[in-house]
């Protein structure tokens, strides 16, 4: 049943470019994919392990100025491009990692946007290192195996290889040892503590892979888009990214890539609004943070149990009439 | 085993251990019993090393621990399970028991889920709920699971704090009957606990704690029979103490 919900999903994405034939439709799918994987990367510390990160669009810019630069600048491929920004923007993870040893809630989500704002300003005045406001231009498109992905229909299909398969490593990451550890810091820190969890080094991790996959993103874009400059990695965008993780559904990978998707393809759908657009977008979210707080991947969740009426179990009391227990054994007491 | 030596704790400026000191021998179980705000939980917590002692030592298996941090504890054989179970809502009952294994950094996660398996055959009282979430669980199953998820840590002692608090009198039995069964296999433990009477039943010595000092150290049995511990903790009357009892 799962299994065929995702083939048909993946047929689907697979056949979209071919549905929605304009450019236009190309570029925002690209978008989309992009989105998603940065999306994916900011489930790892806000989703799983709790810790609220506001510079995910920073994380996007480091990767992006990375892979321009090495290409543009020093004219070396995208596929050493790639990798660079990946690391650069791990390295700054694991940095800003450091301060949620001691911080916490907003506390931390106060430094995660000074980071931010810190990057944004290094990226629009070291004119000599990024080119300052004019941005770089003429990044070159990468090609793979002698093609050139130089259109946004190709672009969007190399793009959606990569979110397939950040997608896999996400959900593999989240059942394993550090998957587990991740969500018991987020459930009770000193719980987790007492239970011998390394919260300290699984923060780090978890950042690290926040600022990886973001950083991988801000490659992808930086060639898909051939022009990048400060702006477009601004605290606004770092606050996108986190109605796209809390509205798809926090927490879970299914849940985040939907959020993504609906959040880059909503100002297209509600264009017919005008001015309005905004007010009516605002409005929509919080309604759904009211009334759907584990997002549309919850709400999703519910409906499937309704439909395929699996009850909603009662859990029986611990003692049931005529079933032996233990504690009728007794402890101590003398009769 | 474990060897407390004259630990001060404190909280900012608020001193709540006044140089505690306390044994655990192997194969026992050692009761700490006192009110309210006595210093029982600080003491388990100084212990784990969630909380850091200002002055004294704490030795385990002759080596110093006291400036260790609390997964590297763990490791060195030392569970503890929190006051108030402490187990996490939003994750499996069977997450909840991997998690405990946290520690065992050279088991492969099949070897883990093969141990969460045995747990649950060990608690039945978890088995039917091995895949609900931690908070759809009723409070004797949550002090269970927290209790089992300690164990995964495979410990040589066991800190328990307030296991009994807030369950029904015959769940009270069943942690109580728990607890012996985990010493008979062999593990060492230090429980905390308000209700002074079963504790004391269960445990081979008893320490009991005011306002940040030991008052009080004797063997269980003797303790069940101080007139100071009888008036204090467990009720003067027959009446009481078969409520307590129950």
């Amino acid at each position: 049943m799962k299994f065929i919900l995702i083939f048909l999903i993946l047929a689907f994405a697979i056949v979209a470019p071919l549905i929605w034939t304009t450019d236009y439709w190309h570029h925002l799918m690209v978008l989309a994919a992009i989105y998603a994987i940065v999306a994916l990367g900011l489930n790892f510390t806000l989703g799983l392990t709790g810790q609220l990160s506001l510079a995910q669009a920073a994380f996007w810019g480091i990767g992006a100025y990375t892979s321009a630069l090495l290409t543009v600048r020093h004219e070396l491929s995208f596929w050493i491009g790639l990798p660079a920004a990946a690391a650069v923007s791990a390295l700054f993870g694991i940095l800003l990692g450091f301060p949620s040893f001691k911080l916490s809630g907003h506390y931390l989500a106060m430094t995660t946007i000074g980071f931010g704002i810190i990057v944004r300003l290094v990226l629009q005045n070291e004119t000599d290192l990024t080119g300052g406001a004019d941005g770089i231009a003429g990044i070159p498109a990468p090609t793979l195996l002698g093609f050139d992905i130089d259109d946004n229909r190709k672009f969007y299909y190399f793009a959606l290889g990569f979110l397939i398969l950040l997608s896999i490593v996400a959900l593999r990451v989240q059942h394993s040892r550090a998957g587990r550890a991740f969500q018991a810091i987020r459930e009770n820190e000193m719980a987790a503590s007492a239970t011998g969890v390394n919260i300290n080094r699984y923060k780090l991790i978890a950042f690290m892979f926040s600022a990886l996959y973001a950083g991988i993103a801000g490659s992808l874009y930086a060639h898909s888009a051939g022009y990048i400059s400060p702006d477009t990695f601004s605290f606004d965008q770092s606050v996108i990214f986190l109605v796209m993780l809390v509205l798809g559904g926090s927490g879970s990978v299914y849940g985040t890539l939907l959020g993504a998707i609906l959040i880059t393809f909503l100002p297209e759908w509600l264009r017919f609004l005008k001015s309005y657009y905004m007010a009516v977008y605002g409005a929509g979210v919080l309604l759904m943070m009211i009334f759907l707080p584990t997002g549309m991947w919850g709400l999703l969740e519910m409906i499937h149990e309704r439909i395929i009426g699996k009850p909603v179990e009662v859990i029986p009391p611990l003692d049931r009439p005529g079933e032996p227990r233990k504690a009728e054994l007794s402890v101590g007491a003398k009769k | 085993m474990l060897k407390v030596k004259d630990i001060e704790t404190y909280y900012g400026s608020i001193q709540a251990l006044k140089g505690i000191s306390l044994e655990v021998n192997e194969g026992e179980v050692v009761t700490l019993l006192g009110s309210n705000g006595a210093g029982k939980s600080t003491t388990l917590k100084t212990i784990s090393g969630l909380l850091r002692p200002v002055r004294g030592t704490i030795e385990f298996m002759g080596e110093r621990i006291d400036h260790l941090k609390p997964e590297v504890i763990v490791q060195k054989g030392i569970a503890h399970v929190p006051e108030g179970r402490k187990i996490f809502p939003g994750l499996t009952v069977r997450d909840n028991l991997m998690l405990g294994a946290s520690g065992r950094v050279k088991l492969s996660k099949a070897q883990i889920a093969e141990e969460a398996e045995q747990m649950l055959e060990l608690f039945p009282a978890l088995k039917p709920f091995a895949d609900k979430l931690g908070w759809t669980l009723s409070g004797g199953q949550q002090q269970m699971l927290a209790i089992a998820r300690g164990l995964m840590a495979r410990p040589k002692l066991l800190l328990l704090d307030e296991p009994s608090l807030g369950l029904a009198p015959v769940l009270v039995q069943e942690v109580f009957h728990i607890i012996r069964d985990i010493n008979t296999r062999g593990t060492t433990i230090l429980l905390v606990e308000q209700n002074a009477f079963m504790a004391l039943k269960v445990a081979h010595r008893g320490y009991v704690m005011e306002t940040g000092k030991i008052v009080l150290h004797d063997l269980a049995t003797n303790l069940l029979n101080n007139e100071q511990v009888k008036r204090a903790y467990l009720g003067t009357t027959k009446a009481a103490r078969r409520q307590v009892v129950g």
